[in-house]
């Protein structure tokens, strides 16, 4: 039987109660959501908290709504609300796809989209999906707010730029025009992380180049979970399949995974060339108004 | 710490260790062992329970995060007019082989089908996908819970009283 170390345990009602319990309980707090990373890793004693926040309660983190040029999503909302969002459903298909394949639809009845961005876990899907979308955290503290940039957001593996004492309160992503968006993800077995995925927004010009794209990469080592310069070499060309050929190929080469049980290395490689190719062509159909 | 959680309608209450995680709390303090505990690691379901009507693997959610909720177990399915539609569907359709999957899925089942009276089966697989069963190659489970669809509560009722 696998059960977690003693440690104590507080609930928060609102955002400034679960700062002011950290602050109280000091290093050794850690805040939990839907728990379904944290309470596995304490399990297995990975992770021994001496005290935990639950912010369950803050059900006014839990929402999905345009705010202005942008769509805010906060941090307390569970996986099965991004995917039965309709506000995403007509900005960003990619969420749909991408929740589809996310653990089950238990596991997405618990997990919180605060809770996978602060897991930062190699292979969290919704890290690659934000990447993509060059997506903004507001991390909030007993000081005040501000907000981070997400593809400056993961500091490393399980790292991420959430202190002692903040919370990571919302999610934005810009709402962008003439735009089609995909998720790609090859798993083992339904419901399993991926051995490799990829996602994409392409938005393109009236004479049909590109005139902006974003690229998200998960369980392959990809720095902050994107490919920057195969954005670069996409941007204010027509895309070809040359094009996509060239900029899967380099997304393919930078990324950086790492055996194991999921598979070795190269086939990881030639997956990330595959998917990120099938993003970038689905995607671009749905810029064009296709059904793909 | 002191919960108080409404388990089937009835209001259980008590002090717990907060590591204490709810599918022992039901099993082991409430004694409602029809919640099996599998893999203990959140992947098979067996353990799913309906938190305030929606399913959680409660191998992975602390006791002390239900209080103040409603929790139902398989044991919280029939009333006193009988079984639920879920419970009758699984027995007509042989929905079960060894049990040991069967609350779980009907649990999640149940909360299908309060959500969506009439899924097709395409539905019901998706809804079913964190239910792991090693016995029946699922073809029976689907059935059965098709069958419920057909069967809602009243009929079964009605069934049972002739
Ligand atoms: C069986 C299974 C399969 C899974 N498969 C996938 C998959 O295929 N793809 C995928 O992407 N994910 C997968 N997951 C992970 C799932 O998405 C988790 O729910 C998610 O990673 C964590 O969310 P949570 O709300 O449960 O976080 P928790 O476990 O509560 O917290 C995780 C960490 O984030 C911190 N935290 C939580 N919320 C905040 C906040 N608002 N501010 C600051 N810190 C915070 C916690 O302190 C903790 O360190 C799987 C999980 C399981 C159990
Ligand atoms: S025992 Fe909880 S999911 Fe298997
Ligand atoms: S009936 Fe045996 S596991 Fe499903």
């Amino acid at each position: 039987m696998q059960v977690p170390a003693p440690f104590e345990y507080a609930r928060a009602s609102t955002v400034d109660e679960a700062i002011e319990l950290l602050g109280r309980h000091g290093a050794g707090a850690r805040l939990v959501a839907g728990g379904h990373s944290l309470l596995p890793m304490m399990k297995l004693r990975l992770a021994r908290p001496d005290a935990l926040v639950d912010i369950n309660g803050l059900s006014d983190l839990d929402y999905i709504r345009v705010d202005g040029d942008e769509i805010a999503i906060g941090a307390m909302t569970r996986h099965a609300g991004v995917l039965g969002s309709a506000v995403l459903a007509e900005h960003y298909r990619i969420f749909a796809e991408a929740e589809r394949v996310i653990a089950d639809p238990i596991v997405r009845n618990r997990g919180t989209v605060g809770g996978s961005l602060c897991q930062a876990d190699p292979a969290e899907d919704l890290s690659a999906v934000f990447a993509a979308l060059r997506g903004t955290a507001v991390v909030r503290s007993a000081s005040g707010s501000r907000t981070v940039a997400l593809r400056e957001f993961h500091t490393g593996p399980y790292e991420t730029v959430v202190g002692e004492g903040e919370i990571l309160v919302e999610v934005r992503v810009p709402i962008r025009t003439h735009l089609g968006s995909a998720y790609e993800k090859v798993e083992r077995r339904a419901g399993d992380w991926a051995i490799a995925a990829a996602g994409a927004f392409v938005q393109l010009d009236d004479a049909g180049a590109v005139r902006d794209v974003g690229l998200g990469l998960a369980a392959v080592g990809a720095e902050h979970y994107t490919c920057e310069e195969a954005e670069d070499l996409l941007r204010g060309r027509p895309l070809s399949d040359e094009a996509i050929a060239e900029a899967a190929a380099l997304c393919a080469q930078r990324c950086q995974p790492q055996a194991d049980q999921r598979g070795p290395v190269d086939y990881k490689r030639h997956l990330v060339g595959v998917l990120v190719g099938r993003a970038l062509r689905r995607s671009a159909g749905r810029a064009r108004g296709e059904e793909v | 710490m002191r919960i108080s959680v409404r388990v089937n309608g009835d209001e259980a209450s008590g002090d717990v260790e907060p590591r204490l995680l709810l599918v022992h709390y039901l099993r082991q303090t409430l004694g409602l062992t029809g919640t099996h505990w599998g893999c203990d690691t959140s992947n098979c379901g067996a353990c799913t329970v309906l938190l305030d009507g929606v399913p959680v693997k409660s191998c992975t959610v602390l006791a002390v995060m239900a209080d103040g909720h409603a929790v139902t177990t398989v044991e919280g399915l029939a009333t006193s007019d009988g079984l639920d539609p879920v419970q009758e569907g699984f027995m007509q359709e042989h929905g079960l082989q060894c049990g040991f999957c069967t609350p779980g899925m009907m649990l999640t089942a149940r909360a299908l089908l309060d959500r969506d009276p009439d899924p097709d089966e395409a539905t019901i697989r998706e809804a079913i996908s964190g239910n792991l069963c090693r016995c029946t190659g699922y073809e029976n489970i689907v059935r059965a819970i098709r069958w419920a669809a057909g069967h809602p509560a009243a009929e079964v009722a009605k069934e049972a009283s002739l």
